[in-house]
């Protein structure tokens, strides 16, 4: 077996890359027969693509694989990329597909090593703000461990349009002026230039904004190489700050407690000092409703959902608590229920604006499950705890009538459970108040069958056009 | 003698720096475009500290007065720090400054509380304002919202930052009004709440002709500082579970305790341990993306608290030993997840590339990172944990030597 030696340019692209390995292809060149050589010494076989076979079909995911491993250093990169394209056309058409493939696995962190090298240079490189005939021009020296320049570049173009700068690296520069990105050979490293920017606020602001509480310095190392900090400049403060940081932590953990500060005092007073008005019963109502710790529910809900309404409604609606929507917005009956109930009110003639809806149970109750609250029915107990506030606003407000929408309100008004199908319809007096009784209009959203659902919704506007009828009778 | 920037920086930066939260993820990708500056979606961590903490922002406070007394924070009225207040052009230019020379993704930027909530807000504000209209700068701003704030003023905030956020602060009501007595869970919950409404309408799909205005698109957060009170890692867990149910936040940060050189006597003197810190978000990722319940995660604690010791999963899977072993080729995501050594990634690669063949133990090793920790929990053609799952001396194995954290240089 003949040993074919292909001579591949140094700073050989994936294009480049392409175009040998699909005439290798051609030639049906094993990958043990050939050697891809990229020293730039020897030339023995520049296999020529023959005209005559067909295109060399290319799966994407090797595209974008290749793309990112011809940048490696390391010498296999060409031989590992073509023994993968040998095997792809030899019968293992989805070998990038199985992980543990150990060309694949290789190939992988070889891709994976770029992909860090190029975010490497996007976070790393620092630029010195020059001024070059006149204009000012940001400059950075940068050392990446791959040939990653050319695909790193277009993070600087899209981030620093309105910028001139200049980035160079051991390999070549790129530079960006008058709106061109332009590829040159390399240059001597440029002499480092002040700037206070970089050596002043950048350093305090590193320096401070580490917590010596915190030294973890592996995990620094791990993420920041030392190999980069050459040409970092805030990485020069590190030293002492590690030296520094236990004494550091000392200190403060010994030091005693602050005397404040004389202001301190005085704004405390202040404080203290702004008289608070007192509060109309309404409103104390309201407040201490907003404090309530009676029952566990104040800790996960987001706020106490008082009443609407004006005080001198003649109806008053209540519901069971408030749910997801209400809980965020504060204000009962504003969800997906409220506005089955809104439409239902609007049918039956009744003007939302002139009745006070509320709830018995001020809190919502839900069980978290991941990003949602899976709402959760009242119980006597939370029924029980809330009962006063409820009691409270029906006190202030003395309605003709209640409408107690669902089987919570009923218990809460009643003081019992109360079977809400059977009664429903029926006006009762609970404690000397009336209440018409009927179902929550959430029951409506729940129901599958559209029809049932349409008979149902009906019989719900009839029951709050039987409490307006019976509103405006009684008066 | 007025204080010059680089003073101002020095004790304003420093008391912004208890905040956990540095990120420049999520967010609209975008770029400069005829201004400066771009986002790119996955965040970038310029540098790190000696604290293995990315700065990815320039973190600051606007000023460091407040009228607050918070007994956890170094800039509550009582604190005997030096202070300073930024202006306005000094914030933006210290922004543009440092982003042209490519150390920061943009801006974090939070305050004291002065004179008043509104007014505190309004400030904020109003940087993020002048960088985004007067100077077309199009990187990340991240704000942080003033409980109390009024909800004209939130709304405000997220049209020109990627990211709000307002901190809870305290796992339990009861810790909050101890060691914040002018702040009011209530309040806090109310912001998150409208800030999620806010977001909620921002990424409805838009019925008419115009598309939703722009808010906060890379969402909300909020912290928790851990180990100031008495609370337990059940009740932080609990918190947190609750949060991200009800407000659509994005992360739950936990920021350990420590001491700032200016004691409240209300506090331990000691830092909380890292490792504490460090569990907790071990078990804040098992809910969130591990498919574990809280009651699950719960079954693991003694006393309230996650083992220092052990990672939480392996916690669980050593205290539900008949759950495993676990066959590698036909076992569901769902129980591979629970696998000690497997994360999502690893399980993601044995997924797919079991679809091209038996996967024997050497492949195994391929596609995670430490086969010790996973081997006593699967089984593959080749292998079969024989005793190691009623091994007694398990645990031990399994579980790290205990690790200076901080290495010399």
């Amino acid at each position: 077996m003949a040993l074919r030696s292909v001579t591949l340019p140094q700073d050989c692209g994936e294009e480049a890359f392409r175009r040998v390995a699909r005439s290798c292809l051609a030639h049906r060149l094993h990958p043990d027969e050939v050697i891809f050589d990229s020293s730039g010494t020897g030339s023995l076989f520049e296999p020529a693509e023959p005209r005559d076979v067909p295109a060399i079909l290319m799966p994407r995911r090797f595209v974008d694989l290749a793309s990112n491993v011809v940048c490696h250093s390391a010498e296999d990169r060409f031989a590992l990329l073509y023994r993968l394209l040998w095997r792809i056309h030899g019968g293992e058409r989805h070998v990038l597909d199985r992980a543990a493939d150990p060309d694949v696995q290789r190939a992988q962190q070889y891709a994976k090593a770029v992909e860090r090298d190029i975010y490497r240079m996007h976070a790393f490189t620092r630029f010195r703000e020059r001024v070059i005939e006149g204009r000012p021009m940001f400059v950075a020296w940068f050392e990446p461990q791959h040939r990653v320049l050319q695909k790193a570049a277009q993070f600087f173009v899209d981030r620093f349009t309105n910028m001139d700068w200049m980035i160079a690296t051991p390999s070549g520069t790129a530079a960006w002026q008058d709106n061109l990105l332009h590829f040159g050979p390399p240059v001597a490293r440029p002499p480092k230039e002040d700037d206070a920017v970089l050596d002043e606020v950048w350093q305090t602001y590193y320096r401070i904004t580490f917590n010596p509480a915190r030294l973890r310095v592996n995990a620094m190392l791990a993420q920041m190489p030392k190999r980069h900090w050459p040409t970092m400049p805030e990485t020069s403060s590190v030293p002492e700050l590690v030296r520094t940081a236990r004494n550091r932590v000392g200190d403060m953990e010994r030091s005693a407690p602050d005397r404040p500060p004389r202001f301190a005092g005085v704004l405390a007073e202040r404080r203290l000092g702004a008289a608070r008005e007192v509060p109309a019963p309404w409103d104390a109502l309201k407040e201490a409703a907003h404090a309530c710790k009676h029952c566990p529910l104040h800790a996960a809900a987001t706020q106490m959902v008082f009443g609407e309404g004006p005080l001198d409604a003649s109806i008053v609606f209540v519901g069971e608590q408030p749910g997801d929507q209400e809980d965020l917005q504060g204000r009962p009956f504003v969800g997906p229920a409220g506005q089955v109930f809104d439409r239902a009110l609007a049918q039956a003639g009744i003007d939302r604006g002139t009745a006070y809806v509320t709830n018995a149970v001020k809190h919502f109750k839900f069980e978290p499950r991941g990003k949602r609250r899976i709402h959760q029915k009242p119980g006597t107990v939370e029924v029980t705890a809330c009962r006063q506030w409820l009691q409270g606003e029906l006190d202030v407000i003395k309605p003709k009538l209640i409408v107690s929408l669902g089987a919570t309100a009923a218990l809460s008004l009643a003081g019992r459970a109360v079977p809400v199908t059977k009664e429903r319809g029926s006006i009762q007096t609970w404690g000397g108040r009336m209440v018409l009784v009927t179902i929550h209009p959430s029951y409506l959203l729940r129901l599958p069958d559209p029809d049932v659902a349409a008979a149902e919704y009906d019989r719900f506007v009839a029951d709050l056009q039987r409490a307006k009828l019976w509103c405006e009778g009684a008066k | 003698m007025p204080l010059n920037t680089l003073q101002k920086l020095e004790i304003l930066a420093d008391a912004a720096k208890y905040d956990a939260s540095c990120v420049s993820s999520g967010g609209d990708k975008r770029n400069a475009g005829s201004g400066l500056g771009s986002v790119t979606g996955q965040g970038i961590c310029h540098a790190f500290t000696p604290d293995g903490r990315c700065i990815s922002l320039l973190k600051i406070l606007l000023t460091n007065f407040c009228i607050y007394d918070c007994a956890y924070c170094v800039s509550r009225r009582s604190s005997d720090v030096p202070r300073a207040r930024f202006a306005v052009d000094e914030v933006v230019k210290l922004t543009l400054d440092l982003y042209r020379r490519n150390c920061i993704e943009g801006l974090f930027l939070s305050s004291g509380i002065a004179r008043s909530v509104d007014q505190t807000m309004e400030e904020l504000i109003r940087v993020a304002k002048n960088l985004r209209e007067q100077h077309e700068f199009r990187g990340y701003i991240h704000l942080k919202t003033i409980p109390g704030a009024s909800p004209e003023l939130l709304a405000e905030a997220g049209r020109y930052a990627d990211r709000l956020s307002m901190n809870v602060e305290m796992p339990t009501d009861a810790s909050l009004s101890a060691l914040a007595p002018e702040k009011s869970a209530v309040e806090i919950k109310r912001g998150l709440a409208r800030t999620r409404s806010y977001i909620d309408a921002s990424t409805e799909p838009s019925r008419g002709s115009a598309p939703p205005a722009r808010y906060a698109p890379a969402g909300q957060s909020t912290q928790m500082v851990v180990g100031a009170d008495r609370s337990t890692d059940l009740d932080i867990l609990r918190a947190s579970s609750n949060l991200y149910a009800s407000y659509s936040l994005k992360r739950v940060y936990y920021s350990a305790f420590s001491p700032t050189g200016h004691a409240s006597a209300q506090l331990p003197s000691r830092a909380t341990p890292l490792m504490r810190e460090h569990r907790l978000y071990q078990a804040d990722w098992l809910l969130r993306f591990y498919g574990f319940s809280l009651p699950e995660v719960e079954s693991t604690l003694a006393d309230g608290m996650l083992d220092a010791a052990l990672d939480p999963k392996l916690a669980w899977a050593l205290a539900h030993r008949d759950a495993f072993p676990v066959d590698v080729n036909q076992a569901s995501r769902e129980s591979l997840l629970r696998v000690p050594g497997l994360g999502t990634r690893s399980v993601d690669r044995i997924v797919a590339a079991r679809r091209h063949g038996k996967l024997r133990l050497k492949d195994v090793a391929r596609l995670t990172a430490s086969l010790a920790r996973v081997r006593p929990f699967i089984v593959t053609p080749d292998w079969r944990p024989r005793h190691l799952l009623e091994d007694a001396t398990l645990r031990q194995r399994l579980a790290p030597a205990p690790q200076q954290l901080a290495l010399a240089l």
